[in-house]
């Protein structure tokens, strides 16, 4: 479900932390519906965007614009339109997974009949309606993501922001979140998501890689690896990297 | 609304699944007012003494007086024999008794030397100390004078005993200091380790990032707390009428505004905390040097702060538990209103002010 419209467009994002620069005059475009990958190793920059772009943080000077809104100005309305999961767990573990689901259901402002029936229908999309109960200290950490990716998804926003979601989880669970973030995408809701593992990159419309605050390339997957010359994306990163 | 609500009953059914938690806010409370009732006491002022003089003289008279006015010390009577010292103990009112030994002054001048025995009732330890300590010190002090105006080595030896554990006068002091310190616990420390826990999981970003405001999720955090120290008041009191037999001289609903209010500073100390650590560890840490030390050591509560270096008395200024303290010992012994309290009220509501601004400052700040 890609199209040409922007959802959010940035121009010369600068953000500095005392004399250190962590975005240095970041420049991209991204468009409805697609898959965004934000790549580039630890301390590249990217969780430092991704905060900006949420809301979390304020940028030292650029502008912005997060689902037709200004990041200054449009702030509280950015929230109601954007969906987040963070590089730490995002759950409460000593509460149960329908309190959890209802819980953020209720923060996005979602009516009971609503919560009710999108609850039902998430459960029954993860097979997870046997454990609805059940604390969620008691799942394995698999369910536990893709029931978080799930939760933050639940109000249908208009982007989606991911920060490495699937760290510390296995290649296979790893497989099935990225179905959940096709889905997701097939539904028409843009993701934004930073990972530094290589291979998830490929399952991208489009990435960004980062170096030291700059963004060193954008593209496609495909573009990318014919303008380096390179087989995967983990040779375009080294050579990009170098 | 609504999703203040839902926000306000997830962090009921936090407090309510951890036992641990449960058990510090309300386990805690009962302990401490019973552990502070019968152990710490510290002022000696009026105490009861009653006295077994067999065969009254001069110097027991003499001794006797100047034991009784020293302003330590109210004499109760002569007890007529010392079958009747268990009884009087037993009754409670009195905390000491004097024994002189048959033929004191004669022994005296005789022998140069006689024996009192002091018996304390040593219900909290520490009370019985006090007024032993004082009592012999007194009697030193006649002894020098006799030997000064005579030029005889007299000798007086008190010999001492403890007595049991039953008294509980104490709680005129210490009801109202635990009340200050269980709400600092309760509002305060909870508060700071429940805001920086969020914090440590991650949570803590998801709901800044959602469309609840910051002073929805601190405010949704804080209510439990609010509710629950408000419990926790109520209790104490409750307690210190029942148990201790404190009453409450002035109007109870004052004195539960003032609780309300200082629960408020509490809870805007713990929220400052919060804004300037980022793990539950330095939250209990940064509560316990900051807050809770103080509370116990500088409010007035257990050590006089009148005896304290100048310096220590000059911080013990800016802890708001010494207010309360005050506060809640005019309301409840002396019966008074706020025309006699409104000075301590207002220093309690800047400094809630005052931490509330801090805190929104520090928040500001760390978004950028």
């Amino acid at each position: 479900m890609k199209s040409e419209k922007t959802v959010i467009k940035v121009r010369d994002l600068v953000k500095k932390f005392g004399d250190f620069t962590a975005n240095d005059h970041l420049n991209f475009e991204v468009y409805e519906g697609e898959i965004f990958g934000f790549l580039g190793a630890n301390g590249a920059g990217k969780t430092t965007a991704l905060r900006i772009l949420c809301g979390l943080s304020l940028p030292t000077s650029g502008e912005i614009s997060v689902a037709g809104l200004n990041v200054y100005s449009g702030r509280d309305m950015i929230k109601r339109r954007i969906g987040y999961m963070s590089q730490k767990f995002s759950l409460y573990e000593d509460l149960q997974v329908h309190e959890n689901i209802r819980l953020y259901a209720g923060i996005y402002g979602l009516s009971r009949k609503e919560i009710r029936l999108r609850t039902d229908h998430l459960l029954d999309t993860l097979g997870l309606e046997p454990v609805r109960n059940k604390r969620i200290s008691e799942l394995p950490l698999g369910w536990r993501q893709k029931l978080a990716f799930s939760v933050a998804v639940i109000h249908r926003p208009s982007i989606v922001f991911l920060d490495e979601p699937t760290g510390g989880v296995d290649p296979i669970t790893r497989r099935q979140f990225w179905d959940l973030i096709y889905d997701a995408s097939h539904d028409g809701i843009t993701v934004f998501v930073t990972t530094h593992y290589m291979d998830e990159a490929e399952y991208c419309d489009r990435v960004c890689i980062m170096e030291a605050g700059r963004i060193e390339a954008i593209g496609s997957p495909a573009e990318l690896k014919a303008k380096y010359h390179a087989t995967n994306m983990d040779e375009v990163f080294i050579k990009i990297a170098r | 609304m609504k999703r203040f609500r839902g926000f306000v009953i997830k962090e009921f059914n936090h407090i309510l699944r951890d036992f641990r938690t449960l058990l510090i806010l309300f386990g805690m409370p009962v302990i401490q007012l019973l552990v502070f009732g019968y152990v710490v006491t510290n002022e000696l002022k009026d105490i009861r003494v009653a006295v077994y003089d067999p065969e009254g003289d001069r110097y027991t008279r003499e001794i006797t007086s100047k034991i009784m006015s020293s302003g330590y010390f109210v004499f109760d009577g002569y007890l007529e024999n010392e079958g009747q010292i268990e009884e009087k103990f037993r009754e409670g009112n009195i905390k000491q008794v004097i024994l002189f030994e048959p033929g004191f002054g004669r022994k005296l001048m005789r022998e140069e030397s006689a024996g009192i025995q002091l018996l304390a009732d040593a219900s909290d330890a520490n009370t019985a100390n006090l007024v032993v300590n004082y009592t012999s010190a007194i009697i030193q002090d006649y002894m020098m004078d006799l030997r000064k105006n005579s030029g005889v080595r007299f000798q007086i030896v008190p010999e001492v005993r403890m007595l049991y554990n039953e008294n509980m006068e104490g709680a005129f002091m210490f009801v109202p200091g635990v009340m200050a310190l269980i709400l600092m616990i309760v509002s305060a420390l909870m508060t700071s380790i429940t805001i920086t826990r969020e914090k440590e999981l991650g949570t803590m970003e998801t709901l800044l990032v959602s469309p609840l405001r910051p002073r929805q999720i601190v405010l949704g955090k804080v209510t439990p707390y609010v509710i629950l120290s408000f419990i926790n008041a109520l209790t104490i009191v409750a307690m210190g009428y029942f148990v201790f037999g404190l009453p409450v001289q002035g109007s109870l609903g004052l004195l539960l505004l003032e609780c309300l209010l200082f629960i408020s500073v509490a809870l805007s100390l713990g929220i400052f905390v919060s804004t300037m650590v980022d793990t539950q560890q330095m939250a209990m840490f940064f509560s316990m040097i900051l807050l809770l030390l103080p509370t116990i050591l500088l409010s007035g509560f257990i050590f006089p702060v009148e005896n304290m270096p100048v310096i220590l008395q000059w911080l013990s200024y800016i802890v708001p538990a010494k207010y309360f303290i005050i506060i809640v010992k005019s309301i409840m012994l002396k019966g008074t209103g706020m025309a006699f309290v409104w000075k301590e009220t207002l220093v309690l509501l800047l400094m809630l002010l005052l931490f509330i601004g801090a805190s929104v400052k520090r928040f500001k700040i760390r978004l950028e």
